[in-house]
C-alpha cells in the first residue's frame, strides 16, 4: 500500500477536473466516537434522518446493513438466511480478513485522480466491502448508511462491491447528517467490480446540508454479460457536490445504466456526470438524467460515452427543467467513437415548464401550483429507469417525501 | 342554485393574441340542456374561442363578457371556471412526461368503481392508463382519454373540441356512443369540422364561424349539408348570414 501513499502524497493538492476547488484543511478531523450498538438503539433524529435516504432501521426488509457515523462503523449484520450468500462488513475488517482484496484497492479508481482521491487514502475512514458470491440471487436489497453526526467534519470512506459471477443484487446507500451539521466534507470511494453474468442495482440517495461539499468518486468494471445500473438522487440543498463516475464495460455484452434525478435548490453548486465506455463486442451503455434547479442553484449535468469497440450501442439522454431565473443548468453530453460501429447517440433538452402543459392541467381542475408540483414530480419520474418493481416503489416513496416540502 | 335560460351567455367577445386579432364580436348563446354545434374552416378561430371560454392567459379579452351559469366569469382563473362546471376534450392536449393519465383520472374521479365502469364504456385499453399521458397516444387513443377524462370531471356543460378527427370508424363508433350518451341532460357545444359526430347525437343548433365571427346560426343538419355540398364558401357568399337564420 505504501505505493498508493506515495501517489496520494504527491496528489494531495491536485484540483479535482471539475466542481469548486476546496481547501481540505478547513475540515475538521475530530468526529464524535460511536460505539458499536444495534440499530434500534440510535437516538431516534438519527434513525428518522436515514430513514429519508432509504435506510430502514428494522431490517426485516433488508438482506444485510452497514451503519457508519462519523469516522465509527456502529452495525453491520447479515440477515440470517443471507448468511453464505452475501458478505457485508467494514472495508478495513476486509481487508484484516482477505489478503486478495488488495487486488480489488483503487483498481478502479486511480489514487491520485485529484485530492480527494488522495485525502480517502491518506486520511481513510471506513466505509463497506460488499461481496455476493458465485450464482447467489439476492431479492432483498442490502443497504449501507454514511452518516456525519459532527459539525464540519471531514468524512472519506471507501467502498468496495464485488458481485461474483452468476450473482444478483440490489443496494441501497444513504449518506445524510445530523439536523445539526451544516459543513462538512464527505468524500466516498466506491469501487465496482460485477464479474461474469452478475448484476447489480445501485442506488445511492444524498441529503446534506446547504453549507456542505461532497465529492463521490466511483467506478465499476463489468465483465462478460455483467449488468450494472447505477441509481442517484440528490434533493436537498448543499454548498457543493462534483462527481462523476464511470463503468467500463470490459466484457462481452456486458451492460450499464446510470439514472440521476438531481433537484438544485438554494445556493447548491452541483456538478454531475456519468461516463460508460464500452471495451468489448456487444456492450451496451444507457445514461438517463433529470436536472431540476430552483432558487439560485447552479447545476452542471454531465455524460460521456465512449465506444471503443465496432460493435457497441449506447444512448445518453438529458433532461433540464429550470424552475428559477437565476437558477442555472448547463448539460454538457459527449460522445467519442474510436471505433466504426460504435452506434453513439445523445439527446439532451434544458427548459422551463411548459405553459401549454399547465393549463392543460388546470382545465382539469387543478390549481396552477397543482398543475406545476405535479409537473415537476412526473419529471423526476423513476418508471422509467427500468427499476425492479419493489425497489421502483421504494425510490418513489423516498422522492415524495424528500421532495414533500419543497414543492 | 341561479336558475337562468342560458348556461353559456357569450356577449360581444374580442380577443386577441400576441397582438394579433383572433375573435371579433362574438355573441354566442347556448340555452341549458341543449347542444350546440361550432363548424368553421382551419384556423377560423373556433379552438381559440374554447382557449378563451376556459381562461387561458394568452387569449387577452379586448372586449366583450362570458356569462357562465348567470354568473360573469370573464375575469375568472382556468381551474374555477371548470370547477363550475366548463369540461373540455381538447383536440390536440400536450403530452407530459410522468404524468400518469391513471393518476389525473384518479383526482377527478376517486371512486374506483366508477371509474372502472367508465374504462370499460370507453373501451379504453388499460395498460395506457399507466403510461405518460398523451405520449406517443394515436389519434384516437387521444380521443378516448380526453373525453374519459370529461367524463370523469362530471361536468354539466361539456366542450368536444373535433372529437371525430383523426378516429378510425370502429373507434368512431364507440366514441360516438359514449358521448352521445355522456350528453344527455347536458349542455354542450361541439367543434366539428365534418359534422362526422353529428350521427351519434342530437344537437339542437349549429353556428358557423369564419374570421373569428360566427356568421351563420341555425339547424345542424340543413348547416352540415351545404358545407358538406358548396363547402364554406356557402357561407361566405350567403346573403342572410348575419342578419339571419338558417332554417329548415
Amino acid at each position: 500500500m505504501s505505493a498508493s501513499k506515495d501517489a496520494a502524497l504527491r496528489a494531495i493538492n491536485k484540483p479535482a477536473s471539475f466542481g469548486p476547488d476546496l481547501d481540505i484543511s478547513q475540515y475538521s478531523r475530530q468526529p464524535k466516537n460511536w460505539e458499536p450498538c444495534p440499530l434500534s438503539n440510535l437516538p431516534e433524529d438519527i434513525i428518522r434522518r436515514a430513514l429519508e435516504v432509504g435506510v430502514l432501521p428494522g431490517q426485516e426488509s433488508r438482506s444485510a446493513t452497514f451503519f457508519q457515523i462519523d469516522h465509527s462503523v456502529v452495525f453491520r449484520a447479515v440477515q440470517e438466511i443471507f448468511e453464505g450468500k452475501i458478505e457485508m462488513m467494514s472495508a478495513k475488517e476486509a481487508l484484516e480478513k482477505y489478503d486478495w482484496l488488495k487486488d480489488y484497492w483503487w483498481k478502479v479508481i486511480s489514487v491520485d485522480t485529484d485530492k480527494y482521491t488522495a485525502l480517502a487514502e491518506l486520511s481513510w475512514d471506513q466505509g463497506y466491502f460488499i461481496r455476493i458470491l458465485e450464482d447467489q440471487k439476492v431479492t432483498i436489497p442490502l443497504q449501507a448508511c454514511l452518516f456525519i453526526s459532527t459539525d464540519n467534519l471531514n468524512q472519506n470512506v471507501h467502498n468496495i462491491i464485488i458481485a461474483e459471477p452468476g450473482s444478483e443484487a440490489q443496494i441501497i446507500t444513504g449518506c445524510t447528517l445530523h439536523s445539526s451539521v451544516q459543513r462538512g466534507l464527505h468524500v466516498g470511494i466506491t469501487e465496482f467490480y460485477i464479474k461474469n453474468d452478475a448484476k447489480v442495482t445501485f442506488t445511492m440517495i444524498h441529503n446534506w446540508a446547504q453549507n456542505f461539499d461532497s465529492r463521490p468518486r466511483s467506478g465499476a468494471i463489468i465483465e462478460d454479460n455483467g449488468v450494472f445500473i447505477s441509481n442517484y438522487m440528490c434533493f436537498k440543498p448543499l454548498k457543493s457536490l462534483q462527481m462523476y463516475p464511470v463503468a467500463y464495460c470490459r466484457g462481452v455484452n456486458s451492460r450499464a445504466r446510470f439514472n440521476t434525478i438531481i433537484y438544485g435548490m438554494g445556493n447548491s453548486y452541483i456538478d454531475v456526470g456519468s461516463k460508460i465506455v464500452l471495451q468489448n463486442e456487444g456492450c451496451r451503455g444507457e445514461i438517463i438524467s433529470r436536472a431540476i434547479a430552483t432558487d439560485k442553484a447552479q447545476i452542471y449535468a454531465r455524460g460521456f460515452l465512449q465506444g471503443e469497440h465496432g460493435d457497441t450501442k449506447a444512448h445518453l439522454e438529458c433532461r433540464g427543467l429550470l424552475l428559477s431565473d437565476e437558477a442555472t443548468i448547463y448539460a454538457i453530453p459527449e460522445l467519442m467513437a474510436k471505433a466504426q460501429g460504435a452506434e453513439l447517440s445523445h439527446e439532451a433538452a434544458v427548459g422551463k415548464i411548459a405553459e401549454e402543459q399547465v393549463q392543460y392541467l388546470m382545465a382539469r381542475g387543478f390549481s396552477r401550483s397543482e398543475a406545476e408540483a405535479l409537473i415537476v414530480r412526473g419529471f423526476m419520474d423513476v418508471s422509467i429507469f427500468g427499476l425492479p418493481e419493489d425497489l421502483e416503489r421504494e425510490i418513489q416513496k423516498i422522492i415524495d417525501v424528500t421532495t414533500g416540502r419543497a414543492l | 342554485m341561479f336558475l337562468t335560460e342560458n348556461i353559456l351567455d357569450v356577449q360581444g367577445l374580442s380577443v386577441e393574441v400576441s397582438g394579433k386579432r383572433i375573435l371579433n364580436n362574438v355573441n354566442l348563446q347556448i340555452p341549458r340542456g341543449e347542444v350546440h354545434i361550432l363548424f368553421g374552416p382551419n384556423g377560423c378561430g373556433k379552438s381559440s374561442l374554447v382557449m378563451t371560454l376556459l381562461g387561458f392567459p394568452a387569449y387577452r379579452i379586448v372586449s366583450g363578457r362570458i356569462i357562465f351559469k348567470g354568473i360573469d366569469v370573464t375575469d375568472l382563473p382556468t381551474d374555477e371556471r371548470v370547477k363550475m362546471g366548463i369540461n373540455v376534450a381538447f383536440q390536440n392536449p400536450p403530452a407530459i412526461r410522468g404524468v400518469k393519465l391513471v393518476g389525473i383520472l384518479r383526482r377527478l374521479l376517486p371512486d374506483e368503481e366508477k371509474l372502472n365502469e367508465l374504462l370499460a364504456r370507453v373501451k379504453f385499453p388499460l395498460d395506457f392508463l399507466s403510461r405518460d399521458i398523451n405520449l406517443g397516444f394515436s389519434g384516437g387513443e387521444i380521443k378516448k382519454s380526453e373525453v374519459l377524462q370529461v367524463l370523469a370531471q362530471g361536468g354539466d356543460f361539456i366542450i368536444l373540441d373535433e372529437p371525430d378527427s383523426g378516429v378510425d370508424v370502429e373507434n368512431l363508433r364507440i366514441l360516438g356512443a359514449v358521448i352521445g350518451e355522456m350528453l344527455r341532460g347536458r349542455s354542450a357545444l361541439i367543434i366539428t369540422h365534418l359534422g362526422v359526430i353529428l350521427q351519434y347525437i342530437d344537437a339542437d343548433m349549429a353556428h358557423v364561424m369564419m374570421d373569428g365571427s360566427i356568421v351563420c346560426s341555425g339547424s345542424p343538419m340543413k348547416i352540415l349539408g351545404q358545407i358538406l355540398n358548396e363547402g364554406y364558401r356557402w357561407c361566405e357568399k350567403c346573403r342572410q348570414a348575419k342578419t339571419l337564420r338558417c332554417e329548415l
